[in-house]
């Protein structure tokens, strides 16, 4: 096994990229009509990582906290952004609600594996800060965005019944339970059912990184432990802070439920 | 002693939360205990915006609404539903059966130290001419239109409420249930005529006239006009 990891050139790249003809092919073959969103996904893909690799290698080498604190910031702003852009309804807000929960889910739990856990010094390590932080956002984003899509589908559809608990006397809390209850749960079942199958059917890309690195499979397969866990402690605290964050906007502090808070993403 | 005051609004107004449009201009209204009031007028005029004013169920753009005299803090607003209980036209039930809808309100925190009573349960869903037990055990998605009006009023009544505000409760019912939710409500005032009460939305006016015993107008724009006689 070679412990250096064989290097590609751009004509490696290129073959790679043939592969994505494939698609194109089943594209045009069923005229799935695919084939200009398949050329700018492809692009975006070499743009994007391209650009992500000439970053990391300047912040790799530059190594100042204030660099790597900064990249850390600018990753947080963008997944708190996606994170609200999902969903059928939207609300005023929404946004400010996203960046918080998931700079607050990701940003506690990153800290906790990287300090506390992997004990890296100094505390901005960039080859463990930003890798591991990314990984905690991307899932954070999509658990705090699917709960935030449960929660307000369950409020749209179930208005009635949400209604009807607050004329009868249930507080607020009261009656945003179970809506809550099924927000969180669509937004933590993503990473459970990750976590189930996680070495079976799917080798996570890190620990395939690492064991192509030469390191060995038992060191990778422990990192990948600690990584799982942070991601699951990272999107369970994000969807949670979400899902309360929507119903603090659409919950007034005298019980009413707010229905006209939220409005039809397409009316933007 | 005249009867006394349970609920009484003071300019109460609501604005449309998006277009800023008025949909209540401001409105006084009184609610005395044992009064029967119709609340009618046409279609779009402001009646059920009135009534879920009434209820706290949006929030008010101005006025107060007082309960025997004493505003609503933000606190006590379940308090004051647990007294003043709305019922929507289109009944909404939990999924689960009929007895589990009946037992959830004693889950909340508002009726702590209540306890749900089968035999009761039972009482009112007999007086709707209902067959309590083969009703009890029934999913509440599969009940028709009216028994399941009658599973959300019996639901209601059993809670003890002193004032009803009923929003068109019979509008989409067939006749036969429309009457039994009625009876129902009439059963309910009888037993305790002198303190309980109801406002009730209708556009049916030989209905308006049975179940009331003074009318409340409502013009189009959502004016209140409280000088109206019966």
């Amino acid at each position: 096994m070679s412990p250096v990891l064989q290097d590609l050139s751009l004509v490696d790249l290129a073959i790679a990229a043939l592969l994505v003809l494939i698609n194109g092919a089943i594209s045009m073959l069923l005229r799935l009509d695919l084939e200009r969103k398949l050329l700018w996904a492809a692009l975006r893909t070499v743009l994007q990582l391209l650009a992500v690799g000439y970053v990391l290698g300047w912040v790799f080498a530059y190594d100042r906290w204030y660099v790597v604190l900064a990249l850390m910031v600018a990753m947080t702003l963008i997944a708190g952004v996606s994170g609200s852009q999902r969903g059928a309804w939207r609300y005023a807000g929404q946004t400010r609600d996203s960046i918080v929960s998931i700079w607050l889910g990701s940003w506690l739990v990153a800290a906790a594996g990287l300090l506390v856990v992997i004990r890296i010094h100094p505390w901005y390590t960039p080859q463990y800060a930003i890798p591991i932080l990314g990984m905690i956002l991307g899932n954070t984003l999509t658990g705090a965005s699917l709960g935030v899509e449960r929660m307000t589908h369950e409020l749209t559809a179930r208005r009635d019944r949400v209604e009807s608990a607050l004329a009868m006397g249930a507080t607020r809390w009261e009656a945003a339970r179970e809506p809550a209850r099924q927000a969180v749960r669509a937004g933590m079942l993503p990473t459970l059912n990750q976590m189930a199958v996680v070495g079976i059917v799917s080798l996570p890309g890190m620990m395939t990184g690492q064991v192509l690195a030469g390191q060995s499979p038992l060191q990778a397969v422990r990192y990948q432990i600690v990584i799982m866990f942070l991601i699951a402690a990272g999107s369970s605290l994000g969807t949670l802070g979400a899902v309360l964050l929507t119903y603090r906007r659409l919950f007034s502090a005298d019980h009413c439920y707010l229905a006209a808070r939220l409005l039809p993403r397409s009316a933007r | 002693m005249a009867a006394s005051l349970l609920i009484e609004t003071c300019a109460i107004t609501r604005r449309d939360p998006r277009s800023g449009q008025v949909l209540l201009h401001p409105a006084d209204f009184s609610l005395h205990q044992g009064e029967r009031v119709a609340l009618v007028g046409a279609s779009g005029s402001g009646k059920s915006v009135f009534m879920r004013a009434l209820a706290l169920l949006d929030p008010l753009d101005g006025g107060t609404v007082h309960w025997q005299g004493r505003s609503v803090s933000h606190r006590r607003v379940p308090a004051y539903r647990r007294h003043v209980a709305y019922l929507r036209q289109r009944p909404a039930l939990l999924d689960g059966t009929v007895e589990e809808n009946l037992r959830y309100p004693y889950s909340l925190h508002v009726y702590r130290g209540m306890r749900y009573d089968p035999g009761k349960a039972r009482g009112l869903l007999a007086a709707a001419g209902r067959d309590a037990d083969a009703l009890l055990g029934r999913q509440a998605g599969d009940l028709s239109g009216g028994e399941a009006q009658i599973v959300a009023l019996a639901r209601t009544l059993q809670l003890d409420p002193q004032a009803l505000l009923l929003d068109e409760p019979t509008a989409s019912l067939d006749p036969d249930s429309a009457l039994a939710v009625e009876a129902l409500i009439a059963r309910w005032l009888q037993d305790d005529p002198a303190r309980r009460a109801t406002l009730w939305i209708s556009h049916d006016p030989a209905q308006a006239r049975r179940v009331s015993t003074r009318h409340v107008a409502m013009q189009a724009g959502g004016t209140l006009n409280t000088e109206s006689a019966q």
